[in-house]
């Protein structure tokens, strides 16, 4: 790994303060060190953020749950709020890759990191999350842009993300065998405003299903899907699975995440 | 260059180290604890977990920088007084292991498992140990050594 700058802090302001266009920010490191040492991403300056009190803690009302971005998976997983105002995503965060990447890993980074196979941006999708940062609020819908890329503007850091409990939901994943993370998952939340299905592992970033949204406002039963035909021609295909392969395990995740909705 | 100062298995240490250093190599490099492994070295495989304020963590992915201040346990500060942890009797006694270079990572994240469930079943323990991959021996004597391990503290 190359040399840099470390530094650790304290405030939300001294953080976007010492944030040049050398830097970046880290947090749990699951992604950014791993990167560094593949000289896939070199910084100046490293930027930790885990020690910003405003960056942490789980808060929930009757319609949110909002949750700070350096929150680590584990303490959603573990989180009895979470797991009351909204099972389907502390279920999500204890499936998180594994318990030691659930010890530091944690929610900024992974929707800032956006990679088109985590769990994290298919829940902010389906729950109609509010990303805060330290500029302003993003909508999820307006938030994951492509591969990789956010609408986050050099410097501007995640401090929290609000998600909006729906009356039930579920995420299904398929989990790659080796490291865990989806090689499709589908998260079903209904809404009193509708049901969201988001996909993540699928195509090159996370996505709404708008056919099986419609399907399932009409009825919402797993056999509203059958006979929903996936369009093959975004999807991605990798030695991990063809894109045939990918348009039947959305279907069957679709499906099993609806059942399970609860 | 930054001065640190850690609580590792029990004993004070103040180092001088740079800003990248992992806490892998600062562990087996500066203070010649090396049955700390680096296997992959991409926070895959599970052979350089240590403990770090009492959770198990890949230290190939955790700046020393960052823990400042923190108490680390690696696998040379389980056993007490020449006594094997019980988890480690366990894998001995199991022949939980072949060629050994998991082990030490996989020692450690089982003993962080028990701190978090007492008894765990067979599925939770494969479950848990899914960050710590083993390369020949497989995993049947390793899940056996863990619940013994179990029983037994
Ligand atoms: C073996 C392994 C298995 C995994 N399996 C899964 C899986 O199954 N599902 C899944 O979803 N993920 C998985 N992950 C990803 C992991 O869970 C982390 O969420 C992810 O690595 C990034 O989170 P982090 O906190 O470690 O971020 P970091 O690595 O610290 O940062 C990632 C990026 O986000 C930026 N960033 C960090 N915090 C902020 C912030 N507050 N504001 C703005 N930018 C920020 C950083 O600058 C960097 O570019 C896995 C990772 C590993 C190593």
């Amino acid at each position: 790994m190359k040399a840099f700058n470390y530094h650790s802090a304290s405030s939300v302001k001294e953080a976007t303060k010492l944030a040049s266009s050398n830097s970046a920010y880290l947090s749990g490191g699951m992604t950014m060190i791993p990167s560094m040492k593949m000289r896939l991403a070199n910084y100046k300056d490293v930027i930790d953020v885990k020690k910003i009190k405003d960056l942490h803690g789980i808060k929930v009302t009757s319609k949110s749950v909002v949750i700070g971005a350096a929150t680590k998976h584990a303490d959603v997983a573990n989180s009895k709020e979470v797991q009351k105002a909204i099972p389907s995503l502390s279920s999500l965060a204890s499936r998180i890759g594994d318990a030691q990447v659930r010890n530091r890993g944690t929610l900024g980074g992974s929707i800032a990191n956006n990679d088109p196979t985590a769990c994290y941006p298919s829940a902010c999708l389906a729950l109609n999350a509010i990303i805060h940062t330290s500029d302003r609020k993003i909508e999820a819908e307006k938030f994951f842009k492509g591969m990789f890329e956010t609408a986050l503007k050099k410097g501007e850091l995640i401090t929290a993300v609000e998600f909006q409990i729906p009356e039930k939901s579920h995420y299904f994943k398929f989990p790659n065998p080796a490291s865990r993370y989806a090689m499709v998952g589908v998260y079903v939340a209904k809404h009193k405003s509708g049901v969201h299905v988001a996909i993540t592992g699928a195509q090159s970033v996370v996505y709404r299903e708008k056919n099986m949204e419609k399907a399932l406002n009409d009825n919402f039963s797993a056999s509203a899907l059958n006979g929903i035909s996936i369009d093959t021609s975004e999807l991605n295909s990798d030695i991990h699975a063809s894109a045939e392969y990918r348009a039947s395990l959305i279907l069957s995740s679709a499906k099993k995440a609806v059942e399970h909705c609860k | 260059m930054k001065e640190v100062t850690l609580e590792v298995n029990g004993k004070k240490v103040t180092k001088q180290i740079q800003d990248h250093t992992l806490l892998s190599t600062f562990v087996r490099d500066q203070l010649n604890l090396t049955g700390t492994h680096i296997g992959c070295d991409t926070s895959q495989c599970g052979a350089c977990v240590v403990h770090v304020d009492g959770k198990s963590v890949k230290s190939c992915t955790l700046l020393v920088a960052d823990i400042d201040g923190s108490k680390v346990t690696t696998i040379e500060g389980l056993s007490q007084n020449g006594e094997l942890h019980p988890m480690q009797a366990a894998f001995k006694k199991h022949h939980g292991l072949q060629c050994g270079y998991c082990t030490p990572g996989m020692i450690m994240s089982s003993v962080d498992l028990l701190q978090n469930k007492k008894n765990p079943s067979d599925e939770e323990i494969r479950e848990w140990l899914e960050g710590n991959i083993c390369r020949c021996t497989g995993y049947q004597n390793i899940v056996a050594a863990v619940k013994e391990a179990a029983k037994n503290s």
